[in-house]
């Protein structure tokens, strides 16, 4: 009954969003507003109607209803409650429909805004989303249906159909196969919502650009409306990048936290150009430039969005997260490829319009220095996009298949890396409009003299790897200058406002939080970066088989295996649990336990590490094998990484910048400000 | 005399084959180590365990391809011979990065050759937006359009402090 109450609302929905584009593209054409109040009525539906069946297929999950095919096989007797829920997202079919759902959530929320200024916009929104919708909700009708049950035919086949095929009998399993055993880290429980989140919620700023171009409306207003959701937009994808990096980290079993791999890159490509995107608007607010770019970036953005999408869950390029294959490919290919096309025509058809209103005045203005970093931005899009398509492009040339992994992505990047930083550390000195080579310089020396300490600190140091000094010294000109922009600040606040300097500094960030807040996420990444230099630069290694009591070396750091167990556990898994010493320095440090589950029902093996983990470094060790009962030996592979946890320190700070940046403003003096400036402009 | 001749075969024969294992038995020199194993495996990746670095791969078909590496370090093949061997068994696709041989140089040229053209437009885009900005009448010095009169007047007060 669930299932079939579940099936028809997402059919439902899916001819409601249809009709809802269509009446919204009629009425607007036609000038029937009662056309669009509809269509912006049957907007409003979808996302109740999607609650509607993302509740039948909830209760089907936590009922444990097994004749239901997805239910079996994302889910068994053996799982705990709220991860029967997090199987809502955990196979193809339900990701879809969590994806409609999460959709349908933040076109409501666009279309709760009064639209009383931007009228003109609301038709071509509902047309956007609402085509978006329909698309992933006819994925769901008619080739991922969640609610499909199984049935067994006459000859013995196993069917899945909603409803029961001629001479075929329904089929009740006792049990279902579980959650893959990869997704039931709490990593992997909240890093798909969260990518996902990031991903529907950049089809919000899209909506509007399109609606801007159609509308000829081609001023900065979309950008102003949407501000905020890009900010919002970027936070999520941000935060389900980082979520699925510690998650690499703890359930992976190889030392790292992101291995380029083709998946991880596909969600890594959006935030890229997402983020050029929120720098190169701030030059259109400002200036009343770069119009044309930035609408090629928002067309990127949601381009990549679908294919990011497309690559996750067509298995189009198999790898550790593509968990699913199906037929739905081509339709992806097939919509990315026509959405593209059509939002390029729209944008090609408004050219003239978007000419810029001023010009650049300066090779060092903030204005120029922006662009430089979209360049940067571009250069690395282009090696993650090639690096993940080559293989594609070489097996349907030659038939044969490449493998592109970390080492060209390492190379072909790290001096784009490099000179993003060496950016964050200029940029931000800069100024709009007319500045010279001087001023700039002026500006800089400051802080450039200071963050110099840092490569002379680290040489003293004795660290010889001109990577990592250079590296270093970035990481300290950033620093330097984030300082310097706040102390500054909270100069120019004291001053203007008599205020003492920690009140200064405490409100500098309330008063302008997309600025500070940009500095908070600057400071942010700089720390992941240090992070990031310390494993990718320092990582050492070692493997070896020891029997009981005996002992391996890794830098400062003495392991000695004292035990191991092997046995069963209640949810349906074999678990090789070693127990081993750690000592650093002659010291002894703590005990860890490295094991090996391997899932029954699955016949999947999960290696869990143990991890010694300080903020100097961390020492990581995975059970690679064991003998048989007996001789008592085992194998370990360690790893010590120095300076990981600054990998998660920074995304921590990364993610309160962007919190920061992206917060209402509710600042009683600011609202006054805005409040008379409005005044004077309906006065003028 | 034919005895003896047969024997003097078959010590000649012993002697050649004992020679032979002795030299086998300094080319293999100590057992490899695990790390000295992974050295190698972490430049493979199976053609099953796609993106995952042999050396860190946990099935038990990435364990016998460690096992095969092993066996030819033990041999004395260098680390290319034993790529070259894997290369020739599987494909191209088990080396961590495409030869740069035939259709695969694009892959190494494409991404720097994009982004100098990208440079090179921005450059001339820079540049033009520059000279319409000379030849525009007197255009407001550093401007900040700001609506947010502190951010405009803290702007101003950063511009001239320097």
């Amino acid at each position: 009954m669930l299932a079939n109450v579940g099936f028809f609302t997402i059919v439902v929905t899916f001819g409601v969003a249809l009709y809802g584009a269509g009446a919204a593209a009629f009425g607007t054409l036609r000038r029937r507003p009662a056309l669009i109040d509809s269509a912006r009525n049957a907007m409003l539906l979808t996302w109740p109607l999607l609650s509607v069946a993302s509740g039948c297929l909830i209760g089907l999950l936590v009922s444990g209803a097994y004749d239901v095919a997805y239910v079996a096989s994302t889910t068994s007797n053996a799982m705990p409650a709220y991860l029967k829920v997090t199987a809502w997202w955990g196979g193809q079919a339900g990701s879809l429909l969590f994806w409609s759902w999460l959709m349908a959530a933040f076109t409501t929320a666009a279309s709760a805004r009064n639209w009383e200024r931007d009228r003109e916009f609301l038709p071509w929104v509902i047309v956007v989303t609402m085509i978006t919708l329909a698309f992933f909700l006819s994925l769901v009708v008619f080739f991922e249906n969640p609610f499909a049950r199984l049935w067994m035919t006459a000859d013995g086949q196993q069917l899945k159909a909603l409803f029961q095929p001629a001479g075929a009998i329904p089929l009740f399993p006792a049990d279902g196969n579980g959650l893959n055993p990869l997704l039931r880290h709490p990593g992997m429980v909240i890093h798909p919502p969260m990518l996902y989140l990031g991903f529907v919620s950049f089809v919000i700023p899209f909506a509007f650009a399109m609606a801007a171009l159609v509308t000829r409306r081609t001023d900065d207003r979309w950008i102003r409306i949407t501000r905020r959701w890009t900010l919002v937009a970027w936070l999520f994808l941000s935060l389900g990048l980082i979520l699925g990096g510690r998650w690499a980290y703890d359930v992976l079993g190889w030392g790292g936290y992101w291995g380029w791999d083709p998946v991880e890159i596909a969600a890594f490509m959006p935030w890229l150009t997402g983020t050029a995107f929120l720098h190169s608007v701030v030059i259109q607010e400002k200036r009343g430039i770069l119009k044309h770019w930035n609408m090629v970036l928002i067309i990127l953005t949601y381009s990549l969005v679908i294919f990011g999408t497309f690559l996750t869950r067509s298995g189009v390029l198999s790898s550790v997260h593509s968990f699913a294959q199906s037929a739905i490919g081509p339709m992806f290919f097939a919509f990315i490829g026509l959405t593209f096309v059509t939002s390029l025509s729209v944008l090609i058809s408004r050219w003239p319009e978007l000419k810029g209103e001023s010009q650049l005045d300066s090779m060092f203005s903030r204005e120029a220095l922006f662009t430089l970093n979209n360049l940067l931005f571009m250069g690395i899009l282009v090696v993650c996009f090639w690096g993940v398509i080559f293989p594609l492009i070489s097996e349907i040339f030659t038939g044969q298949k490449v493998t592109v992994g970390p080492a060209f992505y390492e190379r072909a990047t790290g001096p784009l890396w490099a000179g993003l930083l060496l950016l964050m550390g200029v940029a931000p000195l800069s100024v709009y409009g007319r500045t010279s080579w001087n001023n700039l310089g002026r500006a800089a020396w400051k802080p450039m003299a200071v963050s110099l300490v840092v490569p002379i600190v680290v040489v003293l140091l004795g660290v010889r790897n001109v990577a990592a000094v250079l590296g270093y010294w970035l990481v300290g000109l950033v620093v330097a200058v984030v300082a310097y922009e706040f102390w500054r600040g909270a100069l120019a606040r004291r001053k203007l406002h008599g205020e003492n300097l920690l009140l200064a500094l405490g409100r500098l960030a309330g008063r302008n939080r997309r600025r500070y807040g940009g500095y908070i996420i600057h400071l942010g990444v700089v720390v992941m970066a240090l992070g990031i230099i310390g494993i990718e630069i320092y990582q050492t290694e070692t493997q070896g088989t020891l029997a009981r009591g005996e002992q391996m070396t890794l830098g400062r750091y003495v392991m000695t295996y004292d035990a191991l167990s092997v046995f069963d556990t209640a949810d349906g898994k074999n678990v090789a649990r070693a127990v081993v010493t750690v000592y650093k320095d002659g010291r002894q440090v703590g005990e860890l336990y490295p094991r090996r589950d391997y899932y029954y029902a699955s016949q999947q093996p999960m290696t869990i590490p143990g991890v010694r983990s300080t903020l100097e470094d961390d020492l990581y060790v995975i059970l690679v094998d064991w003998q048989p009962i007996g001789t008592q030996g085992a194998t370990f592979k360690v790893y010590h990484n120095p300076l990981v946890n600054f990998v998660w320190g920074g995304g921590l700070i990364f993610i309160l910048g962007t919190l920061v940046a992206a917060w209402p403003e509710r600042d009683p003096e600011s609202a006054r400000q805005r409040v008379s400036a409005r005044a004077g402009v309906a006065r003028a | 005399m034919r005895k003896v001749g047969i024997l003097l075969l078959g010590l000649g024969f012993a002697a050649v084959t004992l020679a032979a294992m002795a030299g086998r038995a300094a080319a293999q020199g100590p057992a490899p180590s695990d790390d000295e194993v992974n050295a190698v495996a972490k430049q493979l990746y199976c053609p099953v365990c796609e993106n995952i670095p042999l050396d860190v791969c946990p099935t038990q078909a990435c364990a016998q391809w460690r096992e095969t590496i092993r066996l030819k370090l033990a041999d004395g093949w260098s680390e290319q011979q034993i790529k070259d061997y894997f290369v020739e068994q599987y494909g191209a696709r088990v080396l961590a990065t495409p030869p740069a041989e035939g259709l695969n140089w694009l892959v190494y040229v494409l991404p720097p050759v994009a982004f100098l053209a990208g440079a090179f437009l921005l450059f001339r885009a820079l540049r033009s937006w520059r000279h319409a900005a000379a030849a525009a009448p007197s255009a407001p010095a550093a401007p900040t359009s700001s609506d947010d009169p502190y951010v405009r007047r803290l702007e101003d007060e950063l511009r001239r402090g320097g």
